[in-house]
């Protein structure tokens, strides 16, 4: 297992307020690996500038060794890199298979003038999209929501279409905000084994930011643990849950709030 | 995500081409109206113009600014034309394409801007354009540049492409049908444009720029692509009236014009491609009818106006066929 997204020395200041400081770990490749910590602690502005949608005021993040950080998002999502999002970020008047084909435009052999004349490459484009539209669909178990309007969808389902319109892109790496956020303890297990699966089946490397401890306990291959901006521990999540800082940021009833 | 027209819709498209094509010489030829030639060419360039601030609407900005790249297309074409003695056939593309180039140097600092923000710099956009073309040489000044010759004939290797149109003795139809043509030509490539890729690419930048970018959108590229093909409608609908009118001033396109592109497309429908072609033809009309009133005409047509995008906010054409259907 070699380092596949290294955050070396991270630094996020908003004006005084230091939202991350000095912060440094590795994502090693196929692996699943959360970020934990109370709210506030800076997870989501370490994820923003992991993905590049917000920079970094110091330190850099590599991908491969080549930097990612303080780019445009959308050339850190061509290198691979792709970010989901909280709540109702989705394409409101889009079908699920709409949004799902729209996603995987990087795949694109042929040129933007090649779609508009209609050109043998763009035909094989739209009808390899549209196979792997409905693959993607069945492997999420999402084919009968397919014809579905986006705006549609419960809350359940629109984290799901989130997954899937960042698969669809063909990421190495797949950063979720919030995944089990707001889901019941069936849907948490349920989404717990789709991204599993993602991993196993797809070979793409996770990395997740989550509130959900129980959750993230199952999920994770490693966690890194904010509090305050600044990283207090990192490690297994045995080693996690053991954690004398872990447990006194957890206000101290961290046996009941982490255990399993 | 429909590639290809469904039976319904190539009836339609049918009825409409023979309509313009045959129907509607046959009639000014029964009637003897042959000033209505020179309304409907009208229609048709003014409804090229308003295909392009569609476009731009479709990447979810509002554009009154057209009138801007309609001048720079009128004046390219005719500088073109008359002091460098190009044929107009090559000046009308290097119109829309120059007017398309503009689009891009303006666009790179404005497009970022949203809402009203961007509203506003593009309706001071063909002020500019306006104050520009009087204070330059090339241009003129007030005086304009008149006496611009009808659009000579075109060959290749030899065989007669277009006729010369200053050696025909009826140069009305022969406009109207040119003019006709090219509306359907943009017509057909818009069409085209937004249901292939790039269509698809601005809805989703439309509907969410952050998840467009995070799939690797390059949504400053595109804006930039779309406002600039949107701008060469502009330069092209511009251009062609100019020769029409076989003269350009400053005020041939002002910032009433401007706001008239953006009134098509509201009133036929933001939804529908086809939407700015009858928006053009019932505001041009709608004014024209509303002659008869005298000092009353502005009141009553805004009232109007107020009326339909109050009472059918997706436009006429939605009366026709219902919400979200994308035709």
């Amino acid at each position: 297992m070699s380092a596949l997204i290294q955050v070396n020395n991270v630094t996020k200041k908003y004006g005084g307020l230091i939202a991350n400081n000095d912060i440094s770990f590795d994502v090693s490749e196929n692996e699943i690996l959360s970020v934990i910590g109370p709210n506030g602690a800076g997870k989501s502005t370490l994820f923003k500038m992991i993905s590049s949608f917000t920079p970094t005021t110091s330190g850099e993040v590599l991908y491969r060794g080549e930097p990612i950080s303080n780019l445009k998002p959308y050339v850190v999502a061509r290198k691979g890199i792709v970010r989901t999002f909280q709540e109702t970020t989705i394409f409101k008047s889009m079908t699920v298979r709409e949004s799902v084909v729209v996603a995987q435009h990087l795949r694109a052999k042929a040129s933007l003038a090649g779609y508009f004349w209609g050109s043998r490459t763009a035909k094989e484009d739209v009808t390899a999209f549209g196979e792997y539209a409905d693959e993607l669909l069945e492997f999420l178990g999402m084919s009968e929501i397919a014809n579905e309007l986006a705006s549609n969808l419960p809350q359940g389902n629109l984290r799901a279409l989130g997954i899937a319109i960042g698969l669809a892109t063909d990421p190495k790496v797949l950063l979720l905000d919030e995944p089990f956020a707001g889901m019941n303890h069936d849907e948490t297990m349920n989404m717990v084994n789709l991204v599993r699966s993602v991993r196993d089946e797809r070979g793409v490397t996770v990395m997740l930011v989550e509130h959900d401890m129980p959750a993230v306990m199952n999920i994770s291959d490693r966690i890194v643990v904010l509090n305050f901006g600044e990283k207090i521990a990192e490690g297994t999540p045995s080693e996690i849950q053991n954690n004398e800082k872990v447990i006194e940021a957890y206000l101290g009833s961290a046996d009941d709030e982490i255990g399993m | 995500m429909m590639m290809g027209f469904s039976k319904k819709q190539l009836v339609g498209v049918g009825v409409f081409l023979v309509a313009i094509f045959v129907g509607v010489p046959l009639l000014i030829n029964m009637t003897g109206r042959w000033d209505f030639y020179f309304t409907l060419t009208s229609v048709a360039l003014l409804a090229i113009a308003s295909a392009g601030v569609w476009l731009t609407f479709y990447i979810g900005r509002i554009n009154i600014g057209q009138g801007a790249f309609a001048l720079i297309g009128a004046y390219v074409s005719a500088i073109l034309v008359v002091k460098a003695g190009w044929s107009f056939w090559i000046s009308l593309p290097a119109a829309g394409l120059i007017a398309g180039l503009v689009a891009v140097l303006i666009g790179l600092p404005i497009l970022r801007l949203r809402g009203v923000y961007f509203a506003m710099i593009t309706l001071v956009l063909t002020q500019v354009v306006t104050l520009t073309a009087l204070a330059l040489p090339i241009t003129n000044g007030a005086k304009g540049i008149s006496n611009i010759p009808l659009p000579s004939g075109a060959s290749i290797f030899g065989i007669p492409l277009i006729p010369d149109f200053g050696a025909m003795e009826n140069t009305k139809l022969a406009f109207y049908l040119t003019a006709c043509i090219l509306m359907v030509v943009t017509y057909a490539a818009l069409y085209r444009l937004v249901n292939s890729r790039l269509g698809h690419l601005c809805r989703s930048m439309q509907q969410n720029e952050e998840l467009a970018s995070s799939i690797g959108v390059n949504i400053a590229y595109i804006r930039i692509v779309i406002f600039a093909i949107s701008s060469f409608f502009g330069g092209i609908g511009g251009a062609m009236f100019g020769s029409i009118a076989q003269s350009v001033y400053p005020s041939t396109f002002v910032v009433a014009d401007s706001v008239n592109f953006m009134l098509n497309c509201f009133l036929g429908g933001l939804g529908y491609v086809f939407g700015p072609i009858l928006g053009t033809l019932v505001l041009y009309f709608g004014w024209d009818l509303l002659f008869e009133l005298g000092k009353y005409q502005m009141l009553v047509y805004s009232i109007i106006l107020i009326a339909v995008i109050r009472f059918l906010p997706n436009g006429l054409l939605s009366i026709r066929f219902g919400k979200g259907n994308n035709k």
